[in-house]
């Protein structure tokens, strides 16, 4: 099946600076598909164009058949947009917003019903400059859901959610997924993108530094396993001809196994066939943070 | 079509909860009505005034005077205030068409400018015993168009003016000189000649002898009527090529 959006060598610059050098992914229809990366990537300037919001210096773009560049009124009809910073006017009201974008396209949903979903129906006559940042980020992914559209681009959904809020709007977003709309989702949190994600990929300075589902990412960028155990006097010898352990370190009682792949479950069963049972085993696995850190290198390099 | 009235009646209920923006539109051209009216009552004077009375010259004028603030200050404030505010982009994210949104600007326009005519034909005639329009359909026309044409020229300001306070001061400058030259000011016969020369560069002059002509029962003037469209269809092509969304 032909995929839904189809991103190949993407260049966009601004006057000064080169925001998107080489970008070309694929997204297939019902993915949720994540961009993550640090500030000033390129990841808004790679989904703006990808909405036809920004004209391309390069590259080819294809969304659900179209060009977003020259058929850009098509697309709109068909996608929905959470864009990073936007506005409504400051007097109107929630129930009006929403009402008026309803109104954009024949088969839109029901917006009351999801007025109440994204938890705004206590502030339905509420002007948008009186909501919480919270309250207008549901807002605003209330309104690029109203369409009922085949895509739908979230640019930070979560940013200025509350953690409860933040789950619930997993929650739906995946049953915007089950319902048949393919899911594109830029966000900075580790846990959304691990959570959410179907696969996802990380951009660094314009160029997609690695692509994957996110624990094809973990294992492939910082497949480190750790196993810690407390062994007494015990002798440990045996520990090193386990395959996949790299090294081994005794502090007091306590033995730190290092080593990847599926060490720890080798670790376990060593442990058993040698009759111990220690209860305060635990294993550490590396997360994407890891391998966000690893790849993108850490502090403010912008 | 569904869009098109959602969206113009939103936009009419947000300039109602914009208090300095209804006062400016429509309470200030009363004001400057009730001042010159005491001034200079309504008898005629066959030096001024085009012959006729002075509120019955003034009357149409500052009909006028409304449609020209709303498309010199209150249009070109609010596109740009979307523009600035971020309130464009989320639009043109979304499936409705920009003409859509230069229709229901027109569209209201239409309103505050016919709730500005009613309440100032409202206030003059009896206050000032002001003669009634002589051929009300070729007036309605004549309003039609001057809506028309201010609203064009609103969109284009509002399209090329990238903040508010750019929109405010270009517009706020334009509306007072058109105010006290192009006729709702002192009468044209008094004013020197650099001030006829630049009032014949204003709009706000054309408009306002094509809605006087039909009130006071002077004849359809076609080369009058012939500019007011140039400043119609030239600014709307203009911004229909300038737009702006960020
Ligand atoms: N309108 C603009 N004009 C000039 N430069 C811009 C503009 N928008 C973005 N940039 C620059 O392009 C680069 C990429 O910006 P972009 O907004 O795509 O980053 P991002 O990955 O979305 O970052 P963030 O996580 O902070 O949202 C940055 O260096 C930014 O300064
Ligand atoms: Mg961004």
């Amino acid at each position: 099946m032909k995929p839904v959006i189809e991103v190949e060598h993407l260049r966009k610059g601004y006057a000064s600076v080169v925001a998107v050098d080489d970008v070309s992914f694929s997204v297939a229809d019902g993915e949720i598909f994540g961009l993550l990366g640090p500030n000033g990537a390129g990841k808004t300037t790679t989904v703006e164009c990808l909405q036809g919001l920004r004209r391309a210096d390069g590259g080819h773009l294809q969304v659900l058949g179209i060009d977003p560049q020259s058929q850009a009124g098509q697309l709109r009809a068909l996608m929905g947009s959470q864009l990073q910073e936007s506005a409504l006017p400051d007097r109107i009201k929630v129930w009006e917003a929403l009402d008026l974008f309803a109104s954009f396209s024949p088969h839109s949903a029901d917006w009351p019903t999801l007025m109440e979903q994204w938890g705004l129906s206590a502030k339905r006559n509420a002007s948008f400059s009186s909501l919480s940042g919270g309250q207008r980020q549901r807002l605003f992914i209330a309104l690029a859901l109203v369409n009922r559209p085949k895509v739908v681009f979230l640019d930070e959904m979560t940013a200025g959610l509350d953690p409860g809020a933040r789950r619930g709007a997993w929650e739906l977003i995946r049953g915007i997924r089950d319902g048949g709309a393919t899911v594109v989702l830029v966000t900075h949190f580790m846990d959304e993108a691990e959570n959410l994600c179907d696969r996802l990929a990380i951009v660094d300075h314009g160029r997609i530094a690695a692509l994957g589902t996110p624990r094809d990412l973990i294992t492939e960028y910082a497949g480190e396993v750790r196993v810690t155990f407390s062994a007494g006097e015990a002798d440990l010898s045996w520990l090193a001809e386990i395959p996949h352990v790299r090294q081994v370190k005794r502090r007091g009682p306590v033995v730190e196994v290092a080593g990847d792949g599926p060490m720890a479950v080798l670790v376990a069963g060593g442990l058993v066939q040698h009759g111990m049972t220690p209860a305060d085993l635990r294993t550490e696995q590396s997360t994407l943070e890891d391998v966000f850190l690893k790849l993108t290198g850490s502090g403010m390099g912008n | 079509m569904r869009t098109l009235l959602k969206l113009t009646w939103v936009e009419l209920k947000l300039f109602v909860r914009e208090p300095v923006t209804m006062f400016f539109t429509l309470v200030f051209p009363i004001i400057v009505l009730f001042v010159m009216g005491g001034v200079f009552a309504n008898t005629p004077d066959p030096d001024a005034w085009r012959g006729v009375g002075a509120m019955n010259f003034y009357t149409p004028a500052y009909i006028g005077l409304v449609i020209a603030s709303i498309g010199l200050v209150g249009l070109p404030v609010h596109l740009s205030g979307y523009r600035e505010r971020g309130v464009l982009r989320r639009l043109r994210a979304s499936p409705i068409h920009v003409l859509s949104i230069f229709s229901s600007q027109i569209l209201v326009s239409f309103v505050i400018a016919v709730v500005g005519a009613i309440v100032i034909t409202a206030v003059a005639m009896p206050v000032y015993d002001v003669a009634a329009p002589e051929d009300l359909a070729l007036l309605l026309a004549a309003f039609v168009i001057s809506v028309l044409t201010f609203a064009s020229i609103g969109i284009l300001l509002g399209s090329v003016l990238p903040t508010t306070r750019a929109a405010q001061g270009v517009g706020l400058v334009l509306f007072f000189i058109m105010f006290m030259i192009s006729g709702g000011g002192p009468p044209p016969e008094v004013m020197n000649e650099p001030m006829r020369r630049l009032a014949d560069l204003t709009p706000l002059k054309y408009v306002i002898i094509m809605l006087q002509d039909p009130w006071l029962g002077f004849s359809w003037n076609m080369a009058n009527f012939g500019i007011v469209a140039g400043f119609l269809v030239v600014p709307g092509l203009l911004s229909v090529r300038f737009f702006r969304w960020e």
